[in-house]
């Protein structure tokens, strides 16, 4: 299994990185490089083996109902691109 | 002030040799003069700095310090720390002033500690020779021409060139042991879940691990007195009692069982790195500890494995980087779609793309179990053969690094090169367990370091056996020359 | 042609926390834009998520109330996909291991009972709000309700009409309610419906292609919509046509359904296990601890009021719908009223009085205080069950009258007096003698004639159980 250009093309849009036609080539070479270093892991059988998730087996602690964060509107407003009347503002969502 | 180990400068301080703020300004002006040439900084506030300096001198003179009270650490860019510029080596965050600090950053805080800035890093991570990072590739002291290691790069120089007494960084596959190695200082990866990942910007979450960068092992320990700690804001940090790494520094180690895996001396390890190595062994050896062979058979998996898992995550956690909350915005664009693709088009450097490219592909329809399902249990796999390993042997050791230093820009249009240079330290990433690599040597003048890899748990052995060598010889403490 | 019509319903539940699925931020609804949005709501850099002991309750409290099994363990996933109102562009959610497993909910349909499987629930976050058009061609996003909990219900397609999905989503309206995991608030959007919809050949076992109407947020939109898809689709089989799958949305305003905007790509989520939380596990203990506090079920009282009360089917279904029903009922029970009367004036002038002006029984402005006198006239013969009828309506317009001043003030009270029922018998026997001839020839019609005339005479204030009987007593001399 190789990667195809179309793929990239595909995992690109997925991503939302545009990955225009003159880079398309670089990227290819160097993500197909990439996939055979990969491909190595198909030499053993892991059939039986159990996937692991996490490095420690513990599982996830639960928190308090409790309210604990302010309001730091003013704050994060602030820090955007651009915002208006207490809204992030972006270009229109189209449903 | 300069080469002092933490402890000494502690006791300076309490003893009012010099206060905080004298100390502080001192690394301040070492960073002044050598930043230029080396880039380990990415933020430098001196205002800020020295006001918290000042902090900690009244917390001094009023007699409520602990050890690291008023000491300058150097803090990876990838901490978020309150009111500072948080770019993670990425022009996508290059005008993100933090409006929280990270939970290890607090600890430091709360430590009185200063912080000396924000030090340079491959962009989000991502890479073993800091030459990713937006603002400019980090140059090693040893040789300016060569790479400090990655992605802790900034904070690695920091610490060798003695522009900090010590540093915090990130270890995801490698990012603090590769570049301690690389550098020739003392750096350790605790067992996942030991520092909280709170604050601390992501990039494959159930392998990011944070820890110290120092001189030596007594001053790691000291740094991870402070760093450890379960953190109800992190669902994967460990809710345990919390050790005191600087009390069994000086054990004996007389009949310690070191374990080699002989995987890790195969092809691909430079021979006079090798030979280093294996002088250690025998010095260990000298010391009462004895040399066991064990095997870590699927080692070689390990690089493919963590190439799935690493960039899945990392896919998955860079999409928040969109231009609609915080970080950059592309400045022309003509809808919604338009301004995705462009922000993170021109907001990301080649290989944080690349990465979510493959992240992208592995998870994608059709081919999930191929890729990020068998990756995760050859990490099972490898997980029990480090488990088989520890019912023989109580420490492994090996090279941290393949090569010593190499030079700029030699790998970096190759990332499969790259990716090799993280050969011996991901497995531990996939394991989740602690491991240190400590200097051992030099091959052309250019640092050479020790991995020593323990059980879960086992800071405070690996430290124990680090101090130890590091008690017998005085790799740890030689410095570059030139950055006076 | 005849069709089967099959329909599954996902139902979104916003949980009833004070705080949201992964932090700490408030969930109150109607404030400020992104006054809620904390740094986690917001996907800052470094923030991580931590979970809702109380929305894992609730999930346990849901599948307890279906019968369900509840996963020992579950896992959280992450739904990646791009929207500004998704900040961390991904979802979490829970994909292969939910925390709810089957189960099923009975519903009533005439005097059948249906079982409606519940293929699985599990608990997800929900995303922001877009709001559009007050810049030109922007849009505005807030993010108070990123991040709230929601339980997402999936049942299997075992519903086969607009009726029975309407009954399901009521039932499961109420009994989300009822364990008190949800506000049941539908303009709020605590509950809302996505509706897949496929017809088939009568009697065919192979399933059509099914389209998925949208976020549906009340009854009325539900039935409007599965009746217009349903017609759609079987117009465009019948014509020759094809089904593509699809998800539409409902417009209330002109009654259709619309197919969204095609997507430029295929939706590929790339679920994986969130490496952020760790697997949720649930122990017996646990379980059995939530248990011990869950109320008697809508479905367990209504049999107990059938077999204990004597209610009938319908009654008992009836005052069941809904806790505040139940609790009301109760109430007049507790107040003295019979179970039968209480069911009848709830579920009849009460509730007509109610939905006509839209008000929930929690806030009627009759309270069960009131129509426990009412109802103790009935039943201790005051007056009659028409005459209730008006002191009702006099009651409803003005509450704070008392029952028996409107009762005196309308001279409604029956004369129950035999003795002057007796008289107005005598007067009514005199004058109607050819009545009184009829009936002896066996015409049975006459005495309700003669009831008639009594009560006319008595302008409607005798008890017309007793007139009858002394009626039946003089007739028989």
């Amino acid at each position: 299994m190789s990667i195809t250009r179309e793929e990239i093309k595909k995992i690109a849009n997925l991503a939302r990185i545009s990955v225009s036609q003159e880079e398309v080539e670089q990227v290819e070479k160097k993500l197909v490089g990439i996939m055979a270093l990969i491909e190595k892991m198909q030499e053993v059988e892991t059939d039986s083996i159990e996937p692991m998730a996490h490095a420690l087996d513990i599982n996830q602690p639960l928190r308090e109902d409790k309210v604990t964060e302010k309001d730091i509107r003013d704050q994060s407003l602030s820090l955007a691109p651009h915002s208006e009347e207490s809204l992030f503002i972006v270009p229109q969502v189209i449903e | 002030m300069l080469n002092l180990s933490l402890k000494e400068i502690s006791n300076a301080l309490e003893e009012k040799k010099f206060t905080s703020v004298e100390l502080t300004q001192f690394f301040l002006n070492r960073v002044k003069k050598h930043n230029p040439s080396l880039n380990a900084f990415i933020t430098v506030d001196e205002g800020k700095s020295l006001a918290m300096a000042e902090k900690s001198d009244q917390l001094i003179q009023s007699g409520k310090k602990s050890t690291l009270t008023g000491i300058p650490i150097a803090q990876k860019d990838i901490f978020c720390a309150d009111g500072w510029k948080t770019t993670c080596g990425s022009k996508m965050l290059d005008n993100f002033i933090s409006p929280y600090d990270s939970t290890v950053i607090n600890k430091f805080n709360n430590a009185g500690a200063v912080n000396l800035g924000k030090t340079n890093m491959d962009e989000f991570a991502m890479g073993s020779s800091n030459e990713t990072s937006y603002f400019g590739p980090v140059k090693n002291p040893w040789n300016l021409d060569c790479v400090p290691g990655g992605s802790s790069g900034g904070s690695a120089v920091a610490v060798a060139a003695r522009l900090s007494p010590a540093a915090t960084g990130t270890d995801t596959g490698g990012s603090i042991r590769q570049p301690a190695s690389l550098c020739g200082f003392t750096g350790l990866k605790p067992t996942y879940g030991l520092v909280s990942r709170y604050g601390m910007i992501a990039f494959a979450s159930s392998l990011d691990q944070a820890g110290p960068m120092a001189i030596s092992a007594e001053d790691c320990a000291l740094m991870l007195d402070v760093m450890t700690g379960y953190d109800e804001r992190d669902s994967t940090s460990l809710n345990r009692k919390k050790e005191n790494y600087s009390n069994s520094l000086d054990n004996k180690i007389e009949g310690l069982k070191i374990g080699i895996p002989k995987e890790f001396f195969e092809d691909g390890l430079d021979s006079d790195v090798q030979k280093l190595i294996e002088e250690a062994l025998k010095q260990y050896e000298e010391l009462g500890a004895q040399i066991i062979d064990i095997s870590l058979p699927n080692n070689h998996l390990a690089i493919p494995a963590y190439y799935v898992i690493a960039p899945a995550e990392a896919s998955s956690n860079l999409s928040r980087y969109d231009g609609v909350r915080y970080g950059y915005r592309t400045k022309e664009y003509d809808d919604l779609m338009d301004m995705y693709f462009k922000t993170r088009q021109e907001g990301f450097g080649d290989e944080v793309k690349r990465r979510i490219l493959i992240g992208t592909y592995v998870l994608s329809a059709g081919y999930f179990d191929a890729y990020y399902l068998k990756a995760q249990k050859i990490r099972r796999l490898i997980s029990n053969d480090f488990k088989a390993a520890y019912e023989k042997c109580d420490v492994i050791m090996g090279p941290s690094a393949p090569s010593v230093a190499f030079k700029s820009g030699d790998k970096q249009e190759d990332p499969l090169a790259m990716y090799l240079q993280d050969i011996f330290t991901i497995s531990t990433n996939l394991a989740g367990l602690p491991a240190m690599s400590i200097p051992a040597g030099f091959v052309n003048e250019l640092p050479v370091g020790l991995q020593l890899i323990g059980n879960h748990f086992e800071e405070s052995k690996i430290l124990n056996v680090a101090n130890v060598y590091q008690k017998n010889t005085d790799w740890h403490l030689q410095s570059p020359k030139g950055i006076d | 042609m005849d069709w089967d019509i099959v329909i599954g319903i996902e139902t979104h539940v916003q949980l009833r926390t004070n705080t949201k699925q992964f932090s700490g931020a408030s969930t109150k609804y109607g404030s400020e834009p992104n006054s809620q949005a904390c740094l986690v709501s917001m996907a800052y850099p470094g923030v991580l998520p931590v979970l809702n002991k109380e929305s894992v309750n609730s999930a346990i409290r849901f599948g307890l109330a279906i019968d369900a099994e509840i996963a020992s363990k579950s896992i959280f996933a992450r739904k990646n996909y791009f929207y500004p109102d998704l900040p961390k562009g991904y979802q979490i959610s829970q994909f292969e291991l939910p925390i709810v497993g089957k189960g099923k909910l009975s519903i009533d349909i005439g005097d059948e009972s249906k079982d409606i499987r519940i293929l699985r629930a599990h608990l997800e976050e929900d995303a922001g709000k877009s709001s559009h058009g007050f810049l030109e061609g922007k849009s505005g996003i807030d993010l108070n309700r990123a991040g709230t909990p929601l339980l997402e219900i999936v049942t299997e397609p075992d519903l086969n009409s607009a009726e029975e999905a309407v009954t399901y989503a009521k039932k499961l309206h109420n009994l989300v309610q009822w364990i008190g995991i949800c506000d049941g608030n539908m303009q709020e959007g605590s509950f809302r419906c996505d509706v897949n919809v496929s017809v088939k050949k009568k009697g065919s076992t192979v399933l059509g292609t099914r389209r998925e109407i949208k976020n549906l947020n009340s009854f009325r939109f539900i039935k409007q919509a599965v009746d217009y898809e349903v017609n759609w689709q079987i117009e465009r089989l019948e014509d020759g046509g094809k089904i593509e799958q699809a998800t539409i949305l409902f417009n209330p305003e002109s009654g259709e359904t619309k197919s969204m905007r095609s997507k430029e790509e295929a939706n590929d989520y790339r679920y994986f296990p969130d490496p952020d939380l760790l697997p949720l596990v649930i122990s017996d203990q646990d379980i059995a601890a939530i248990k011990k506090l869950m109320p008697e079920l809508p479905e367990e009282m209504k049999t107990r009021f059938k077999k204990e009360l004597g209610l009938s089917g319908y009654d008992a279904t009836g005052i069941t719908s809904s806790r505040n029903v139940t609790k009301y009922f109760l109430k007049l029970i507790d107040l003295g009223a019979s179970p039968k009367l209480a069911a009848n004036w709830i579920l009849g002038n009460l509730f007509s009085q109610l939905n006509d002006k839209n008000i929930d029984i929690l806030d009627s402005p009759i309270i069960p205080e009131q129509l426990s006198v009412l109802i103790s006239r009935i039943e201790d013969g005051t007056i009659s069950n028409n005459a209730a009828k008006k002191v009702f309506e006099i009651l409803w317009k003005n509450t704070t009258k008392e029952v028996d001043l409107i009762i005196d003030e309308l001279g409604l009270k029956q004369i129950s007096d035999s003795n002057e029922i007796d008289d107005i018998v005598n007067k009514v026997l005199k004058s109607n003698l050819t009545m009184v001839e009829e009936f002896k020839s066996g015409k049975n019609k006459a005495f309700n004639a003669l009831i008639g005339q009594v009560m006319k005479a008595s302008k409607g204030k005798a008890n017309p159980a007793q007139v009858s009987a002394i009626l039946k007593e003089k007739l028989s001399k």
